[in-house]
């Protein structure tokens, strides 16, 4: 126990700051506070792997690992997408995830926010389209942002939540009288 | 034309090219089963089968398997009958060998007889009568999903209940299904189903040239791009006779063993959080972190995925890199074993890992066990260390083997293979030879066969390269060892309970993209 406590402590708070679309970092109780005039609670997402090659997924996880600090910020990681505002979809869609990627946005109350992460998801990236791929995730649902890379690092992946939620930073606000977020055409990737 | 390598079509029997010793025989039906059997009772391993279509060449499908002997790679090759799309079923001998030719008969429609009729990597996708791997079909051609209800196995009994979960799961996690049959919190059995993330990786290497294809090789799992591309590359640089500059060959191995500490890692971060001890997760995934911002600068990437490229590597390490690299590897080996005292010291923890999801050597030994899995019930086989390819055979890189076969094994068997991986990183970065990096891969010959099978840090990964006219891929087979491996998380559930499975899974950690191709 004191091991593990003396471990904590010499780790320190290794918590930094967070990216910004316009390259300045910001701070992460300015984001927290935006997300909370939005929303009033965090933000919720939910992760669908829809044919990945599991690249992007390991970046997703690094998302949540001490340096990044996501739940600090008041972003945080849902398990059903009945609890999520914002879906951050992987992978060329597969044939056969294409069912489950559709029941799963279905799944996701509206306003609804929908993120391709990678090269594949944007475009379909080396796998393309064929007799089992889909290609890129706005061929299947509607989607409103696309972070390419392959895979995009923690840094940019962020960007692009943020971009999408915060106002001051141009992106998309939650309305709550709109039905649903489906209208809007995909935008450019996030650098 | 005198061929540089063994024309396939031609000969009976020769030497494979490839990373370690291997060599082709073809065999005829009745000889496709007795040398399963004779192999079998030698302690030989299947290690993948795969299918050709190659009716344009040679009038008819081949059917191939790798097996691992004790001194070599041995693959046959068996050409069907054209009236008779069915080879002898191999599942009695090999049990992975069973989803294997489930797979091989959804893409190329030939079949093991007996064969279980279940398709395997075809869940409505195209239909029935399309078998996409065939020449034939158009690669670009696409079909309506049109699904079906899947048949599991089911268990009957007083109060037995099913639960089925996935494709999509909880966390952040690549799509399988999961298909329990339990009593209350005991689990009887556990069924998989997979192929969801089936892309067609094997159609689409066809469509690239011999020097894209690594490219692919490293997106069949992208956690294990080092040993995939470094696989692809070995089989396209044995049939070319390419001997790749020292220096490559010693950073293609730092990449191999920083990919496999960077997964350890964040494997033993991640058991130790589904063992309620979220402290373990904080720690390894900020020692992970650490090690790929160093990875970032160094080789200007956080994952290898393009790093090995035929003939060598992409980019070099400079002076000041290699010394950043020395000084995080010198940081883990400081690191790590605090950590380990910490976990294993931990009651609360211990009583989660131990005994729980136990493989016994037995079934381990029976099934085909490969890889961490293998190891942690008491099979000593690291290819590294009993095929030792350049520059393992200089290094001299020790297997860490377990016996318990439980969660807490495979977690010994993590912080081992960590701790000596980053002792062959140090080694190698200490030793680097001199430039250059890179050297010039010329244009294969048509209908040659080369073999790269290397130990990623799941199990051994094999890539089977054939090649075409005027440096095409005629036929490009990879292989995970995960194929292996999913079958006997079936067995280590059995009698566990259900809020035990994220921990077992965890403990395996296997490829749901390198398995499903």
């Amino acid at each position: 126990m004191l091991n593990t406590l003396s471990r904590i402590a010499r780790t320190g708070i290794l918590t930094e700051t967070l990216p910004s679309p316009d390259g300045a970092a910001c701070d992460s109780t300015a984001v927290q506070q935006d997300i909370r005039r939005i929303l009033g609670r965090a933000l919720c997402i939910r992760h669908v792997d829809a044919g990945s090659c599991n690249g992007c997924e390991l970046e997703i996880h690094a998302l949540n690992n001490p340096y990044y600090n996501l739940e600090g910020a008041g972003i945080k990681f849902v398990a059903s997408p009945r609890h999520a505002d914002m879906l951050l979809v992987t992978g060329p869609v597969s044939v056969n995830m294409e069912e489950a990627l559709l029941r799963t946005y279905d799944a996701v109350p509206n306003p609804k926010l929908v993120i391709a992460i990678g090269d594949c998801g944007a475009c379909g990236g080396i796998f393309g389209t064929s007799y089992a791929s889909r290609g890129a995730v706005a061929n299947v649902i509607p989607v409103d942002l696309t972070v390419a890379g392959c895979p995009p690092t923690p840094t940019v992946i962020l960007g692009g939540i943020l971009q999408l939620v915060r106002p001051a930073a141009g992106g998309r606000v939650f309305q709550e009288t709109s039905g649903s977020s489906s209208e809007s055409a995909p935008t450019p990737a996030a650098k | 034309m005198i061929h540089m390598c063994p024309d396939i079509t031609q000969n009976d029997s020769f030497r494979l090219p490839a990373n370690l010793p291997a060599s082709l025989q073809r065999v005829n039906r009745h000889e496709w089963l007795s040398t399963a059997q004779r192999l079998r009772q030698a302690g030989a391993e299947l290690v993948t089968l795969w299918g050709a279509d190659d009716r344009s060449r040679d009038g008819c499908f081949q059917m191939y398997a790798a097996y691992l002997t004790a001194d070599e790679v041995f693959v046959v090759r068996h050409a069907l009958e054209p009236t008779n799309l069915t080879y002898p079923d191999l599942a009695g001998l090999f049990p992975a060998a069973r989803r294997m030719e489930r797979a091989v008969y959804d893409l190329l429609g030939i079949a093991a007889y007996p064969r279980d009729e279940r398709s395997w990597l075809r869940h409505g996708g195209w239909p029935e009568t399309v078998f996409p791997l065939r020449k034939d079909v158009d690669a670009q051609r696409t079909f309506p999903l049109v699904s079906a209800a899947y048949p599991f196995v089911t268990v009957a009994g007083d109060g037995v209940h099913e639960i089925p979960v996935g494709p999509v799961h909880a966390g952040t996690i690549e799509p399988g299904h999961f298909r329990f049959s339990v009593v209350g919190e005991k689990v009887l059995r556990l069924e998989e189903r997979l192929g969801y993330t089936h892309k067609g990786v094997a159609k689409r290497f066809e469509q690239l040239s011999q020097h894209e294809g690594h490219r692919l090789a490293a997106r069949l799992s992208g956690d294990t791009a080092a040993a995939f591309s470094w696989a692809y590359c070995t089989a396209l640089e044995s049939i070319t006779h390419v001997t790749c500059p020292a220096r490559a060959v010693a950073l293609r191995a730092l990449a191999l063993e920083l990919e496999r500490v960077a997964n350890h890692l964040g494997d033993l971060g991640a058991i130790g959080n589904d063992g309620g001890f979220a402290f373990g997760l904080t720690q390894f995934s900020r020692l992970k972190e650490d090690l790929l911002r160093a990875n970032a600068a160094a080789f200007g990437a956080r994952y290898l995925l393009d790093y090995i490229v035929p003939g060598g590597v992409a980019v070099d390490v400079s002076v000041s890199a290699q010394r950043l690299l020395l000084e995080q590897c010198k940081t883990l080996q400081q690191v790590i074993p605090m950590l380990r005292t910490i976990y294993d010291d931990h009651a609360g923890l211990q009583d989660r890992l131990r005994e729980t999801g136990r493989l016994e050597h037995a079934i381990a030994v029976e099934l085909g066990a490969t890889g961490v899995a293998a190891r942690a019930s008491g099979i000593a086989r690291d290819l590294r260390v009993n095929y030792p390819w350049p520059p393992y055979s200089q290094l001299k890189p020790s297997a860490a083997v377990q016996s318990s076969g439980d969660v807490f094994a495979r977690v010994q068997v993590r912080f081992d293979e960590a701790l000596e991986s980053l002792r062959l990183c140090s080694a190698l970065l200490q030793e680097l030879p001199p430039e250059p990096i890179q050297t010039v891969v010329p244009a294969a010959e048509a209908d040659c066969l080369g073999v790269g099978l290397i130990e990623s840090w799941r199990g051994p990964v094999l890539i089977a390269l054939e090649t075409g006219a005027q440096g095409s891929i005629r036929r490009c087979h990879a292989h995970d060892s995960s194929w292996q491996n999913w079958p006997l998380l079936e067995y280590a559930i059995m009698g566990n309970i259900v809020p035990d499975f994220p921990l077992i899974n965890k403990s395996f950690n296997l490829s749901y993209s390198g398995h499903d191709g």
